[in-house]
C-alpha cells in the first residue's frame, strides 16, 4: 500500500542525515518540502536568578528547608490530632474537627515534601538539560532475522507444522480445557429458581391489604383523602423470613386518591380503582428506579432516576421520558372491615423490561 | 578492578552507602539500570503532568483502599445499627452498610481515608481523561505508541469500573439504585439479559450476594489487571522515551529534558507528594458521599436529584436522552431500544476512541516513528474530530444532570432533554467545523508572524506622511517552533501491481481528502525570502 503513495521519499533522500536514515520508512502522504527551515540547534544556556544571585540562592535555600521542616511539623500535628480530638461521643461534630485536624496536618506534611523537593529542583538542582539520542524501536534486521531462525528451529524440531495431527488436537485441547471453568460459573445463580416465573409475579394476592411503608400499618379508604399519596407495601412483608428486599422490589405500590370524575380507566380496567383510589406500581418500567415524585395538581408521577413521567387520571401511561410501558395497576377493593385490600396480584411484571416479557 | 583498588589502599574510607550499594549490585546488578536510567532525558511540559496525576492519585487509591479492607465488612446480612451516629441508630441495614459508618463515625481517621480513597478515586479518572485528550490532542498515539493507547484505554474503562464497583459497596441507598439501574439495563439486554442479571445478583434483585461479588472485584481482579496494566504502559513510555514539542535543538531523533536524576526525581517526586497533598486537603475540608444521609438500600425510596458519581455521567445520561416508546414486543419477545441504543451509541463510541490512532494511520499511510508532538492547531481535522467526541460526552454528560439542570435554572424538564438531545447530534458537527476553521485561522496567524514578523507596537511616520506599525521578524528560534511540522496532502489514487483501484484505495482517498484538503503547510525559507524582498520593494515604492 505504501508505494502508491505519493510519498516525500525521494524528495528528502538527498539531504537527510544518517540519524533520519534510521527511521526511514514511507512517509505516507506527507509534504517534505525540498527548502524546509533546517533546525537552528540549542538557545544558548540562560541562568536562573538563583545561579547568578548568592543571596537568591541562599533565600532558595532556607526556603527548601523550612518546607521540610514544615512537613516534619505536619506529621507531627496529625498525631496529636488523632489524639487531641477523640470521637467517641456520639457527636458529629468531633467527627468533623477529627476529620479536618488530622487531614491538616497529613496535608501540610505531604505538600511540605512536595513544594520543597520542586523548588528545590527548580531553583538549586543544576538546569542544564540532558539529551538522549532516540533509536528506532524495531530490532535491528539482524536481530529480526535471528528470532525468526530460533522459531523455524523450534517449528522443525518439534514438528509443529509438520504432524498436523498432533498440532490441531492440541488446538482442540486448548480450546475445549477453559470451558469447564465457564460452566462453573453457572453457579452464580440458584440452580432452582426461574428468572421469568420470578418476574413475573409478586407478593399480592387476592385480599391482602394495602400497608403503609415502612410501619405495615393496614389502610382504611376512608383515611384517604383527595390529593394525598402514600407509599405502599402488601400486608406481611415485614415478618418475611428472607427476600424481604426482592419482594419490595417488586410489589412496592403507589397509592393516590383523585376525583373520580378525573380517572379514564382503560376498558376492563373501572372497577380496579375504588371511589377514586388507584394503585399503581412503584417500580419504574424504564430501568426500575422507584417512581417516588407525585405532583398532585397535574396527577403527575416522575421517576428522579430519568425523568420518566406517568399520568395518573390516564392509567399512568408515559407522557415523557424514555419509559415506554405504562406503570402497572394494581386493582383494588375495600374488606369488610373497610381496608383497602388488593384484588389480585398485578396483571402483568412489573419493573424493568426483560427479555422474554410480551 | 578499580574498587579492588579502592580497597587495598583505603578501606576505612569506604561510606556504608557505598558498602551497601556494593552488597546490592552484587546480588542484582542494579547498577545497569542506574547507569542507563538515572540520567535519561524527561522532555518537559506541563501537559506531561495529567498522566502522572493520573498514576499519583492510583498510588493514594491503592494505599487507602488497602487500609479500609482492614474495616470495611462486604456482608449483605442484616443488622442492626448500633454505631455512633445517633440519627441511624436501630436502623435495619446491611453490615456493608454499618461498617462504612463504622468507618465513618467510630474509627478515628477512618472518614478522612474514606474521604481520601473517594476524592482520590475521582480525581484517578478525571486524570485520565485529560491525560487522554493530551495525548488525542499532541498526536503523540501516533507511531510506534498506538498499542500503549489501547493500553491507557483500557486503563480508562477499568478505573470507570473500580469506580462504580467501589461506590456501590456501602450499600446504600444511591448506590442501591445505581445498581438497580444496572439491572435494568442488563435486562434490557436481548436474549441472555435476565439470566445475566440472575447471575450477577445471585437471584432476584437486589438479592444478598451482589456487595461481596463486587468487592471481590474491586479490591482484588480490578486492580490487578490496573497495576498490571499500568506497569507496561509506564514501561512502554521508558522503551519509547517521552513525546516532545517541537523546539530549537528537539529533533525526532532525541530527546531533550532534564535528567531523570537528580531534576526529574525532585520536580516528579515532589509533584507526587503535592498532588497527595491536594487530595489530603480537599478530603479534610469536603464531604463526599455521606451515606448517613441517604440511608441504607431500600427498594422503595429515593431521592430527588440523584447523581452518580461524575464518570457514570455520561451512560447516565445517555439513558435519559432516549425519546418517549423506544422499545417494541416482535416475534414474542421485548426488543428495549430505549437501554440498546445508548449501549450502542456509547459502544461505538469506545471503539472509534480506541481505534482512531489505527484510522489515522491507515489515511495517511506514514510508516515513520513520531516523537514530536503536534500542536493541536497543525492538525486541524484531528482536532475537530476531537472536539466533537468532546461535545458529544459532554452533552451526554450534562444530560444525566437535567433534572439539576431544569430546577437550578428554572427550564422545564422537556426544554433541557430536547435541548441536550439536539446538543448531543448536532452539537458535534458544530464544534467539528468551528473547530477546524479555528486551527486554520491560528496556522494561518503563524504563517503570517513568520513571514511579516510580529508586531511591535512601534508607529512610524513615512516621509509621505504614512503611519506604519513596525513589524519585528522572528529570531530563528521562535520562527523554527512555528515551521517545525509536517502538512499532509490528499491521497491520489493510484492503480495497484495488477492495475486496479480497490475500494478500500477509493474509500483511503475519500477520507484522505476530508483530512486533508484544506491545508496549510508550515513556511518555507523560499517563501519567506519573497516576502522580504517583495516587503522591501512595497517599501521602495512609497520612498519613490
Amino acid at each position: 500500500m505504501a508505494q502508491d503513495d505519493n510519498s516525500g521519499v525521494d524528495l528528502v533522500a538527498a539531504d537527510s542525515s544518517h540519524a533520519e536514515q534510521e527511521f526511514a520508512g514511507s512517509t505516507g502522504t506527507a509534504v517534505i518540502p525540498r527548502d524546509a527551515f533546517e533546525n537552528p540547534g540549542f538557545e544558548p544556556h540562560r541562568p536562573r536568578v538563583t545561579d547568578e544571585n548568592p543571596k537568591r540562592e541562599k533565600r532558595a535555600q532556607r526556603t527548601v528547608y523550612t518546607l521540610f521542616y514544615l512537613s516534619i511539623l505536619g506529621s507531627v500535628w496529625a498525631i496529636a490530632a488523632y489524639m487531641l480530638f477523640p470521637m467517641e461521643s456520639n457527636d458529629v461534630g468531633a467527627v468533623r474537627l477529627n476529620n479536618m485536624f488530622v487531614g491538616i496536618g497529613v496535608t501540610l506534611a505531604l505538600l511540605g515534601i512536595g513544594f520543597g523537593a520542586v523548588h528545590w529542583g527548580k531553583s538549586l538542582m543544576t538546569s542544564a538539560e540532558s539529551i538522549d539520542i532516540r533509536h528506532p524501536i524495531s530490532s535491528t534486521p539482524a536481530t529480526q532475522q535471528g528470532a525468526v531462525e530460533v522459531m523455524r528451529q523450534a517449528d522443525e524440531e518439534s514438528g509443529f507444522s509438520r504432524r498436523t495431527v498432533i498440532r490441531n488436537s492440541l488446538i482442540g485441547a486448548l480450546l475445549a480445557f477453559p470451558l469447564p471453568a465457564v460452566v462453573l460459573f453457572r453457579g452464580l445463580a440458584p440452580q432452582d429458581q426461574l428468572p421469568v416465573e420470578l418476574l413475573s409475579h409478586t407478593m399480592w394476592r387476592r385480599g391482602t391489604r394495602l400497608t403503609l411503608d415502612p410501619s405495615g400499618t393496614p389502610i382504611k379508604a376512608s383515611d384517604v383523602t383527595i390529593g394525598s399519596a402514600f407509599h405502599v407495601v402488601p400486608e406481611g412483608l415485614a415478618e418475611l423470613e428472607h427476600g424481604k428486599l426482592e419482594e419490595k422490589a417488586k410489589a412496592a405500590v403507589l397509592l393516590m386518591r383523585l376525583e373520580p370524575s378525573q380517572l379514564n380507566p382503560a376498558p376492563g380496567r373501572e372497577d380496579w380503582a375504588y371511589d377514586g383510589i388507584v394503585a399503581y406500581s412503584k417500580i419504574c418500567t424504564h430501568v426500575g428506579c422507584p417512581v417516588a415524585l407525585y405532583e398532585q395538581h397535574t396527577h403527575h408521577l416522575l421517576c428522579p432516576c430519568h425523568q420518566s413521567q406517568f399520568d395518573v387520571s390516564n392509567n399512568c401511561e408515559v407522557i415523557f421520558g424514555p419509559a415506554k410501558r405504562a406503570l402497572p395497576q394494581l386493582p383494588i377493593a375495600v374488606d369488610d372491615e373497610g381496608y383497602l385490600v388488593a384484588q389480585s396480584d398485578f396483571n402483568e411484571p412489573v419493573g424493568p423490561s426483560f427479555w422474554e416479557r410480551h | 578492578m578499580s574498587t579492588a583498588t579502592t580497597r587495598s589502599t583505603a578501606p576505612e574510607k569506604r561510606s556504608f552507602t557505598a558498602a551497601a550499594s556494593e552488597y546490592v549490585n552484587d546480588r542484582t546488578g542494579i547498577a545497569v539500570a542506574i547507569k542507563g536510567l538515572g540520567r535519561k532525558a524527561f522532555p518537559d511540559h506541563w501537559s506531561f503532568l495529567l498522566g502522572e496525576v493520573a498514576l499519583f492519585s492510583f498510588v493514594v487509591v491503592l494505599v487507602s483502599g488497602t487500609f479500609l479492607t482492614f474495616f470495611f465488612q462486604a456482608s449483605m446480612a442484616e443488622v442492626e445499627y448500633d454505631g455512633s451516629y445517633v440519627p441511624l441508630k436501630g436502623v435495619e441495614m446491611s453490615v456493608a452498610m454499618a461498617s462504612t459508618l463504622d468507618i465513618s463515625f467510630d474509627i478515628r481517621g477512618g472518614l478522612f481515608v474514606r474521604q481520601m480513597h473517594h476524592w482520590a478515586a475521582l480525581l484517578f479518572v478525571a486524570a485520565i481523561g485529560l491525560h487522554m485528550l493530551r495525548v488525542f490532542f499532541t498526536g503523540a498515539f501516533r507511531k510506534p505508541r498506538e498499542i500503549n493507547w489501547v493500553f491507557g484505554f483500557l486503563l480508562f474503562v477499568l478505573a470507570m469500573a473500580e469506580g462504580f464497583t467501589g461506590y456501590s459497596l456501602p450499600d446504600d441507598l444511591l448506590s442501591g439504585n445505581g445498581l438497580r439501574i444496572i439491572d435494568g439495563m442488563v435486562k434490557g439486554i436481548p436474549l441472555i439479559g435476565t439470566w445475566t442479571s440472575f447471575l450477577l445478583f445471585g437471584g432476584e434483585f437486589p438479592g444478598t450476594a451482589i456487595v461481596g461479588r463486587l468487592y471481590t472485584l474491586h479490591i482484588l481482579l480490578l486492580p490487578a489487571l490496573v497495576v498490571a496494566l499500568i506497569a507496561v504502559h509506564v514501561g512502554y513510555v521508558f522503551i519509547h522515551k517521552h513525546t516532545q514539542f517541537a523546539g530549537p535543538g528537539r529533533q525526532p531523533t532525541n530527546s531533550v529534558g532534564p535528567p531523570i536524576l537528580p531534576i526529574y526525581a525532585a520536580k516528579a517526586g515532589g509533584f507526587m507528594f503535592i498532588i497527595w497533598g491536594v487530595i489530603s486537603l480537599i478530603a479534610a475540608m469536603f464531604t463526599i458521599n455521606p451515606i448517613w444521609n441517604y440511608g441504607p438500600y431500600d427498594p422503595s425510596p429515593v431521592s430527588a436529584g440523584t447523581q452518580p458519581d461524575w464518570y457514570i455521567g455520561f451512560a447516565d445520561g445517555a439513558l435519559r436522552l432516549i425519546p418517549p416508546g423506544w422499545e417494541f414486543v416482535w416475534l414474542d419477545r421485548t426488543w428495549s431500544f430505549n437501554i440498546l441504543v445508548p449501549l450502542i451509541a456509547i459502544g461505538i463510541f469506545l471503539v472509534l476512541v480506541v481505534g482512531y490512532p489505527f484510522i489515522e494511520a491507515w489515511v495517511k499511510g506514514d510508516k515513520r516513528e513520531h516523537h514530536i508532538a503536534d500542536r493541536p492547531r497543525n492538525a486541524p481535522i484531528r482536532t475537530a474530530i476531537g472536539a466533537a467526541g468532546v461535545t458529544f460526552y459532554a452533552g451526554l454528560w450534562a444530560a444525566a444532570s437535567s433534572d439539576l439542570l431544569a430546577t437550578h435554572f428554572s427550564l422545564t424538564m422537556e426544554g433541557v432533554i430536547n435541548a441536550l438531545q439536539a446538543t448531543v447530534i448536532l452539537g458535534p458537527i458544530i464544534a467539528y467545523f468551528i473547530t477546524k476553521r479555528v486551527c486554520i485561522a491560528l496556522q494561518k496567524k503563524d504563517r503570517e508572524i513568520v513571514l511579516h514578523g510580529y508586531e511591535s507596537g512601534r508607529i512610524v511616520k513615512l516621509p509621505g506622511g504614512e503611519f506604519i506599525e513596525v513589524h519585528q521578524p522572528l529570531d530563528e528560534y521562535d520562527r523554527w517552533r512555528l515551521v517545525s511540522f509536517e502538512s499532509y496532502e490528499p491521497l491520489m489514487i493510484r492503480p495497484d501491481a495488477r492495475g486496479k483501484i480497490t475500494a478500500g484505495q477509493r474509500l483511503r482517498a475519500s477520507v484522505s481528502r476530508w483530512f486533508f484538503e484544506d491545508r496549510i503547510a508550515p513556511v518555507t525559507r523560499g517563501e519567506l525570502e519573497a516576502a522580504h524582498s517583495s516587503h522591501h520593494a512595497e517599501v521602495d515604492t512609497t520612498h519613490g
